[in-house]
């Protein structure tokens, strides 16, 4: 199914010519209502009125994270405050947070593309959507619902933590699809079985998950212990909140980025360059609609690469290869790239191993060290000391197979690595101070 | 003939000993034989008690890894070359012995030791035809 039958599949000719003049479009209203991008513009040499066709964006500049902290809270505002009718931010691990303001074109607009991203996933007007995404500053609980709303659906406003009565609520109410992060969600079904409950029983049909990476074989131990179809979602507060990209559950086979909103770009993250299509690189995108904060090529430092080939689906609009980990999330061990995705994907093909682990790194004699903490639990726990080392052994020897690093596995009590009701905590680098 | 033994997954950490005889203890629970084999980050503990279900129910609810694995309890002879006698009657017939340790008790004139086989019960007959006692596990948790 799907929800803007126009639209999303409009032809790529069509689709390109809209896109080249909502650019020329947002490229004139951020050059004259904000500051910041007409100096930018200005000092690059170029006019908006000079933008002939979508290659010319590779001449605009690029919008960082850093640049929204500069001009915290509003500076990158195009509109007056008196057009914007919602104010979110992104939890700022450190500093200030970054600041979206949205008009009310956005929000309707917003609310139609989280609608189209139900529809894309398998979701219908009868489903009653369980949406355990935080609401508040986070965009995550309030664009799921507005979403939910407009599709039709019953939804039930959660919101995240108190995961028993989530797993009550989602068997009395009857949820059919929910919303949450792929961490909390393999919480959930671990805390029901905990209270002898099966989630695979429940009504649950359908996964919408995002907010953090993920791997291929986390769905696959998901869609298992849940029974659900897991579909993976992508957004970032700063594009506009999650329903930025999603996958259909036709394929489940990278994620349909809305082009006549977005324009996607992948760049060499050391150099800026632009990549062609089908390239690993990163993320850059443009709101080509957004009113309140509108945004030129910004470096969303998600590591991914475009998958123009046509989808089964129907849809027009290009896929996203799953992201393989932020580009400010790669650790970088001993001089190698390492993504905690990578662990994680050892550690999910290994028979038995459980979801939760963490990553410690820490240097010694100026040596980085990597530890990975795994729980031990009833399927790979022994009265043999030797099944145990062959299991570390396994693992060791798989990551060091995979990224050319030795590490250290440390077997830890079941339950002793911190759940997390929303993003998981994978990572501990000790080696920042 | 074979006698139920718990294993219980330790990390190397000031007083989780004491949490699992502290459990155990509670809930009336006596330990009549034990091993701990260890390493750097993390240890075993193997134990017989009188009660396994209860135990094995009270650990998980500590959130304890609790693993339950059938052992054999052989009666030693007492004296030098004793537990020789029966390795060696173990050796001949090509039954590896995974680890094994001594039981506190005596039973009649024999040392018990207990045995963990990857085949028990292969092992049991050997010990049998050999002449070794070996204990049902009712006489084991009541010894």
């Amino acid at each position: 199914m799907i929800w803007n039958d126009e639209f999303e599949t409009l032809p790529r000719e069509a689709l390109e010519s809209l896109q080249l003049k909502r650019l020329q479009n947002v490229a004139t209203r951020v050059y004259n209502m904000v500051p910041f991008y007409r100096q930018k513009f200005d000092a690059m040499g170029i006019k908006p009125t000079q933008i002939k066709s979508l290659k010319d964006l590779g001449r605009l500049p690029f919008t960082l994270k850093q640049d929204m902290r500069d001009n915290y809270p509003y500076g990158l505002f195009a509109v007056p405050l008196a057009q914007i009718v919602r104010i979110h931010a992104s939890s700022g691990t450190t500093g200030k947070p970054t600041v979206v303001g949205y008009t009310r074109r956005d929000i309707d607009g917003w609310s139609e593309l989280m609608a189209r991203s139900f529809v894309a996933a398998g979701a219908h007007q009868g489903d009653v959507i369980h949406n355990a995404y935080g609401y508040g500053l986070f965009t995550g609980g309030l664009g799921a619902h507005y979403g939910a709303e407009t599709l039709g659906a019953s939804v039930i406003p959660m919101s995240g933590g108190n995961t028993k009565k989530q797993i009550m609520i989602m068997q009395d109410f009857g949820s059919t699809v929910i919303t949450c992060t792929p961490s909390y969600s393999l919480y959930l079904a671990e805390v029901a079985k905990e209270e002898g409950l099966d989630v695979r029983n429940f009504k649950l049909r359908i996964g919408i998950l995002g907010a953090e990476p993920w791997s291929e074989s986390m769905r696959r131990e998901i869609e298992e212990k849940l029974n659900i179809k897991a579909i993976d979602i992508y957004g970032l507060s700063e594009i506009l909140g999650p329903g930025v990209a999603i996958e259909c559950v036709e394929a489940q086979n990278g994620l349909h980025i809305w082009e006549d909103h977005f324009l996607p770009e992948i760049i060499n993250p050391e150099t800026g360059e632009v990549l062609p299509w089908g390239e690993k690189g990163e993320l850059v995108i443009t709101t080509l609609t957004k009113e309140g904060i509108p945004l030129i090529r910004y470096r969303t430092r998600d590591i991914t690469r475009i998958i123009p080939e046509p989808c089964i689906c129907g849809r027009t609009h290009v896929r996203l290869e799953r992201m393989s980990g932020r580009s400010d999330d790669m650790l970088i061990i001993r001089g190698v790239n390492v993504f905690p995705s990578q662990i994680e994907s050892v550690l999910f093909n290994i028979e038995g191993v459980e979801p939760h682990y963490q990553l410690i790194v820490d240097r010694e004699e100026n040596l980085d060290t990597l530890e990975i903490q795994v729980e031990v639990n009833e399927a790979t726990f022994s009265d043999e000391i030797k099944v145990l080392q062959d299991l570390s052994e396994k693992i060791r020897k798989e990551i060091k197979d995979l990224l050319g690093i030795t590490c250290k596995v440390r077997l830890v009590e079941p339950k002793t690595i911190t759940r997390s009701e929303g993003k998981a905590k994978r990572v501990i680098d000790k080696r920042i101070k | 003939m074979k006698v139920e033994q718990i294993s219980i997954f330790i990390e190397n950490q000031k007083g989780r000993l004491a949490d699992v005889t502290r459990a155990l203890g509670e809930a009336g629970i006596n330990i009549r034989a034990l091993s701990l084999a260890d390493t750097s980050d993390y240890g075993i503990l193997r134990l017989i008690v009188d009660n396994t279900d209860l135990a094995k129910q009270v650990l998980k609810e500590k959130s304890f890894t609790v693993h339950k694995t059938e052992v054999v309890a052989a009666g030693v002879p007492d004296r030098p070359l004793g537990l020789n006698s029966i390795l060696e009657a173990l050796d001949k017939e090509n039954v590896n012995v995974e680890y094994m340790y001594a039981f506190p008790e005596h039973y009649s004139d024999n040392a018990i030791m207990i045995f963990r086989f990857d085949n028990p019960d292969e092992a049991i007959r050997i010990l049998l035809e050999n002449g070794f006692s070996v204990l049902r596990g009712e006489d084991v948790y009541n010894v």
